[in-house]
């Protein structure tokens, strides 16, 4: 039986945004050496809202359930993060108008890579099989390796994507043979029967174990939790900013998505204590690494890190299903928001050559352009966590699951945390409003497609933190959808 | 709604998009775009505010209420994004865009080659903004944010001029001040919701409301104690004792900001938040007496201290701290619907003093001390006659605004259940201060001959020495809004002839009589019934008062400046201590100074500060630092570099949970 048309609804973002991204590797050799690309950047940031509306249609109750032979499901869940997906990738569309003519790599493909890394992305999320799951997780982190050093005159920007791309080929490995052993336990390659003789049989083969600690070997490196976080740090400091701020986010919710689906649906009470130590590990790994940083991009590596940490924090509560997973999905969105904008504004400051990326660059930013710095400082308190931003509202519901679950001990090293990860983005902040400039030269003005990102990130985190009942209530309805099995 | 293109929601909506437009991108507009931005922003405003006021008072229902979201919810408590349009706040919303947009127009002329032209515009709209969210909101907690936001816009308006040292002062005395009275504001908040349960207005005043359902309360009680802690609130909002002293420091900001903010508007919240809770009020008879004393005693200070000052527009903020007394000793006495209708004539002769004293200002180059001025009249005839009527409103001359509305208070302070003779009293000898220092100020400023600088300049040197510092009349873009705010001085005042504005708030005012047992309201009406043309002759009576002192202060004022203008300093030498004491507004700032901020500060320094801050919490959290630094530097050490030590962290890893697993699987 051929698909049926609903079928082809049901992927329809992935269908707009493949379509996109071909036609604009198609466009680029028709244009001049020399010709501006920024007209395809624009194309590119048009199919991402095309994607978005596509996202948004398909979010219809009637398009809803199992698609392409159960190969995928459309439901809140996946919904959600294509959303966060979509918007990311329309965020690091508009920041790198800009910063491509300005680092000398003004090349069309740099935008089919965001697109089709994107389609990578949203399938993770809604992809319910696991050659499936495997094949996006690939077609997103080729994107991303390519992406990494695309500043490839800079020899950091190349050895960064070196480094990833073998380290990440070597994480892509186990996966893979997780999987393999997963079928081979289980007899099935279908996230959802999996889940059922996982569960329901008396016996579980030894097998089945191996198999998950492997997959999440895998995706533990993609979203860089700690012991498997060790690439971090280099690779987020070499690759261009805009990369930064795309894939410290976006792969990063897909993988959780997938880490969501796949983990916790096909859960035996022995993750918890993976989780517990994962979860306790990234927070203070992250935390601590961050404090000597001189670097921002660096910083925020080390951040991220520890970011990753506080959602593990929110999985290790998904015994109490509804509050631990709709606590990580938003936790997933927030985080997107806020460090987009970040790095926006770092994107924004570079220079050629990203020669500006240390944090004493940034003294005295209070007076050299306030709004960048006021924008900067809203994201970092968002980070921090403190009221009226999203970062509050993300922290605050994680660590409410942690204790409406009995985490007293994850809570309580979770927040020790918190507070010591406020102390180096306080710093930045300081430096910004309280140190003299380094020098006189005025801050690039902000043209319109860095200036949108940054809004985009703004409106969203602020939104995240001042109203968080709609996305909250969104994300209440997605538990109940995944265990509907 | 039948148009859907005219929400209310696009009252406050609009100068709030003025603001980000010209915040985001003022800086690059000219100052020509950047007005028009702020003026078409508020004008639109005040367009669909007037619509919505046609379309309301046509419908002929009480209110209209539009609901835009939940914003809070926990458990059954939630708190929406509404708008509660009655006729209350109907009045304010007029209030606060007309005049806003009047005030605008004259911004837009009047800070013409200020620096920072841009951000004073998104200041003043991102003020109007929030005042109408405090006005429209349909609960306390929405209230409470523009309560909040227009604190912040005042602060960021008082110290505009934020390089000069006093503006930044005056802009953080009352921010600091506003914040002890926000505080009473929130405790009030949260008793209201631990009773209550909610904090929509709906549902606490409405069919049946759950403040209907308590009793009237003859000593303390729930009620009593929200009321009073909104009074503090509310005290500390409209400039009351004791927390008066930060609006004459205020005056340091650009003097449109004076007339919006510290005149026709945000002072006047406390008034219209005792109007809006005169349920919780009038079942509180402790509470309102508390309104009234501190009204009338505020009102009859703040005239004396204005008697004596010298500088323009001090004089004119005792004025407005004393008339702000009026509305509450008005609001006091249960008559909440006097207090507003003096609320909106104030409005419109305030403004237009406020911008009158800038345009005399601007006329002589910055000067504000009234000793330096005179004799303007003929120099800035528009700007005269426009002050003048204003004058004569606020000294309470029929038939002009600031008699109606004054007469109605004086009336209701001696005829309402809850008045007094006492407080009649001293309205009345207040009226007559306001009277004499409001007319010493005209004639001080516009009479005799001119005694500024200029004058001085003129006699010693040629002819066009004093090019620029000879007084000069305003630009049209300022003297129009003059214009327009004198009309409304003069004839504002007929709606409230024969108690019309009282009828039209009485969907919004609960009767008091209809709490009090049934024994009191047979003894409150039976006077009523007794003689109704006896109460009409003593009505005529107070108003005959009323207008006779303010003529005996128009007199007094006459005689002291024009007739025998070297009178005034004997008097005040022979006076001596006394006028000492009041020309330094009682030494309230330096009693407040050596009671509260230098104890205050002096427990900072040594004990919080040098001690506990600097001894216990940077000790430990030093000691803490450095040993996360110290386990930093480990961390930091693992990251060398090599690939292939990176790949062996990895491999580590998996093997350590894939060992894990095992042991959990084969156990």
């Amino acid at each position: 039986m051929p698909p049926s048309s609903t079928d082809y609804v049901r992927i329809l973002p992935e269908i707009v945004l493949a379509v996109w991204g071909m036609a604009v590797m198609f466009a680029e050799p028709l244009l001049g050496p020399h010709t501006s690309r920024k007209g395809l950047g624009v194309f590119a940031a048009l199919g991402c809202l095309l994607a978005l509306g596509a996202t948004v249609f398909q979010a219809q109750p009637a398009y809803a359930g199992f698609g392409f032979y159960n190969m995928l499901r459309v439901d809140h869940f996946s919904v959600f993060f294509h959303c966060v997906v979509i918007l990311v990738a329309l965020s690091t569309t508009l920041m790198s108008l800009d910063y491509l003519p300005a680092h000398k790599i003004d090349k069309g493909e740099y935008y089919a890579l965001i697109l089709l890394g994107a389609v990578g992305m949203c399938l993770m999320s809604s992809a319910v099989e696991l050659v499936l799951i495997f094949i996006a997780l690939e077609i997103s982190s080729i994107a991303s390796y390519i992406l990494a050093g695309f500043r490839r005159h800079s020899a950091e920007s190349t050895e960064s994507a070196m480094k990833y791309f073998l380290l990440g080929s070597f994480a892509t490995a186990f996966f893979l043979y997780g999987v393999a052993l997963l079928f081979g336990a289980t007899g099935s390659t279908n996230v959802f029967r999996i889940a059922e003789v996982l569960n329901t049989s008396a016996h579980i083969e030894p097998l089945a174990y191996i198999a998950v600690a492997l997959i999440f070997t895998g995706l533990g490196f993609k979203v860089a939790c700690a012991p498997f976080h060790i690439w971090t740090p280099d690779v987020y400091e070499g690759a261009p900013s805009p990369v930064v701020a795309f894939m410290s986010t976006a792969p990063k919710a897909a993988a959780f998505a997938v880490l969501i689906r796949l983990v916790i649906d096909t859960a035996s009470p022995n993750w918890f204590w993976v989780i517990w130590v994962a979860a306790v590990l990234s927070m203070s790994v992250g935390n601590l690494g961050a404090i000597l940083q001189s670097n921002i991009k660096r910083m925020l590596a080390y951040s991220s890190i520890a970011h990753a940490g506080y959602l593990m924090v929110a999985f290790a509560s998904a015994s109490n299903r509804e509050l631990g997973i709709s606590a990580a999905m938003f936790y997933s969105a927030a985080y997107a928001a806020m460090n987009v904008g970040a790095f926006a504004v770092i994107s924004h400051m570079a220079g050629s050559h990203e020669r500006f990326s240390s944090i004493d660059d940034y003294a005295g930013l209070g007076r050299r352009s306030p709004a960048l710095a006021a924008a900067l400082t809203f994201f970092l308190l968002s980070l921090i966590g403190i009221p009226i931003t999203g970062g509050f509202f993300a922290k605050f519901y994680v660590f409410s699951a942690a204790l409406r679950t009995h985490l007293i001990w994850l809570t309580l090293i979770g927040l020790v945390n918190s507070g010591m990860g406020s102390y180096y983005y306080l710093r930045v902040i300081v430096k910004m409003y309280m140190n003299e400039p380094r020098t006189t030269a005025p801050v690039p003005p902000v043209r319109l497609g860095v200036g949108l990102a940054i809004a985009i990130s703004l409106i969203a985190t602020l939104w995240l933190g001042v109203w968080p009942n709609a996305i909250l209530h969104y994300t209440q309805g997605a538990p109940t959808i995944l265990a509907g099995k | 709604m039948t148009n859907s293109l005219f929400q209310p929601w696009l009252v406050p909506a609009l100068p709030l998009a003025g603001m980000a437009i010209n915040g985001l991108f003022g800086k690059r507009f000219s100052e020509k775009l950047v007005a028009a931005i702020a003026l078409i922003a508020t004008g639109c405003s005040f367009l669909v505010a007037c619509l919505q006021a046609l379309l309301l008072v046509n419908s002929g229902s009480p209110m209209l209420e539009q609901h835009y979201g939940t914003w809070i919810q926990a458990g059954k408590f939630t708190v929406d994004f509404g708008i509660y349009l009655d006729h209350l706040s109907l009045i304010m919303m007029l209030v606060v865009t007309g005049v806003g947009f009047l005030i605008h127009i004259y911004a837009a002329a009047y800070m013409h080659h200020e620096g920072g032209y841009y951000r004073f515009f998104s200041y003043l709209n991102l003020f109007m903004f929030f005042m109408l969210v405090l006005v429209l909101a349909n609960n306390y907690l929405l209230m409470f944010v523009g309560w909040e936001g227009v604190g912040l816009a005042s602060y960021l308006l008082i110290g505009f001029y934020f390089l000069k040292d006093s503006a930044a002062n005056a802009g953080k005395k009352a921010f600091i001040t506003n914040r002890v009275g926000d505080f009473g504001f929130l405790i009030a908040l949260f008793m209201m919701i631990q009773t209550f349960g909610s904090v929509h207005y709906g549902s606490l005043y409405f069919n049946p409301g759950l403040v209907n359902a308590l009793p009237l309360e003859h000593s303390t009680g729930i009620l009593t104690m929200i009321g009073l802690l909104m009074l503090v609130g509310a005290c500390g909002k409209s400039a009351q004792i004791p927390l008066f002293v930060w609006l004459p420091d205020a005056m340091e900001g650009p003097t449109p900001v004076s007339a919006l903010i510290h005149a026709a508007t945000m002072v006047t919240a406390g008034v219209y938040m005792v109007a809006r809770s005169n349920p919780i009020f009038s079942r509180a008879p402790i509470a309102l007496l508390a309104v009234a004393v501190i009204g009338t005693l505020t009102s009859f200070f703040a005239a004396t201290i204005g008697m004596t000052q010298m500088d323009i527009k001090r004089v004119l903020a005792y004025s407005t701290v004393s008339q702000l007394g009026y509305m509450f000793m008005a609001a006091g006495v249960a008559a909440y619907s006097a207090g507003v209708f003096h609320l909106m004539t104030h409005a419109f002769f305030k403004a237009l003093l406020f911008l009158a004293a800038g345009s005399v200002i601007h006329g002589i180059g910055g000067e504000q001390d009234m000793r330096k001025m005179g004799g303007l009249r003929k120099y800035m005839p528009w700007t005269f006659y426009t002050m003048a009527t204003a004058t004569v409103a606020i000294a309470g001359i029929p038939p002009l605004a600031g008699f109606w509305s004054k007469d109605e208070i004086l009336w209701q302070a001696w005829s309402s259940p809850y008045g007094s003779k006492i407080f009649w009293a001293v309205g009345v000898i207040t009226a007559f201060m306001t009277s004499f220092y409001m007319f010493r100020l005209l004639f001080m400023t516009f009479f005799g001959e001119y005694r500024g600088e200029a004058a001085v300049a003129h006699a010693g040197h040629d002819a066009h020495g004093g090019h620029g510092h000879t007084p000069h009349e305003s630009p049209w873009m300022m003297l129009g809004p003059l214009v327009v705010l004198a009309a409304l001085s003069i004839f504002g005042g007929f709606v409230g002839a024969g108690h019309r504005f009282e009828h039209f708030l009485d969907p919004v005012i609960q009767k008091v009589e209809a709490h009090r047992s049934a024994l009191e309201v047979e003894a409150a009406a039976a006077p009523m019934t007794e003689e109704p043309a006896a109460e009409k002759s003593t009505e005529l009576a107070l108003m005959a008062t009323s207008v006779i002192v303010a003529l005996a202060g128009l007199g007094l004022a006459w005689f002291l400046y024009i007739k025998r203008p070297e009178l005034p300093a004997r008097i005040a030498a022979a006076l001596g201590g006394l006028y000492t004491l009041v020309y330094n507004k009682y030494w309230i700032d330096e009693l407040y100074k050596a009671v509260l901020i230098s104890p205050l500060l002096w427990i900072s320094t040594h004990v919080l500060w040098q001690s506990v801050d600097q001894k216990i919490i940077d000790g430990s959290v030093n000691d803490l630092a450095v040993t996360a630094r110290d386990v930093s530097g480990v961390v930091r050490q693992q990251q060398s570099g090599l690939i292939r030590s990176y790949a062996g962290w990895i491999a580590a890893g998996a093997a350590l949970v894939v060992a894990y697993m095992v042991w959990m699987g084969t156990r």
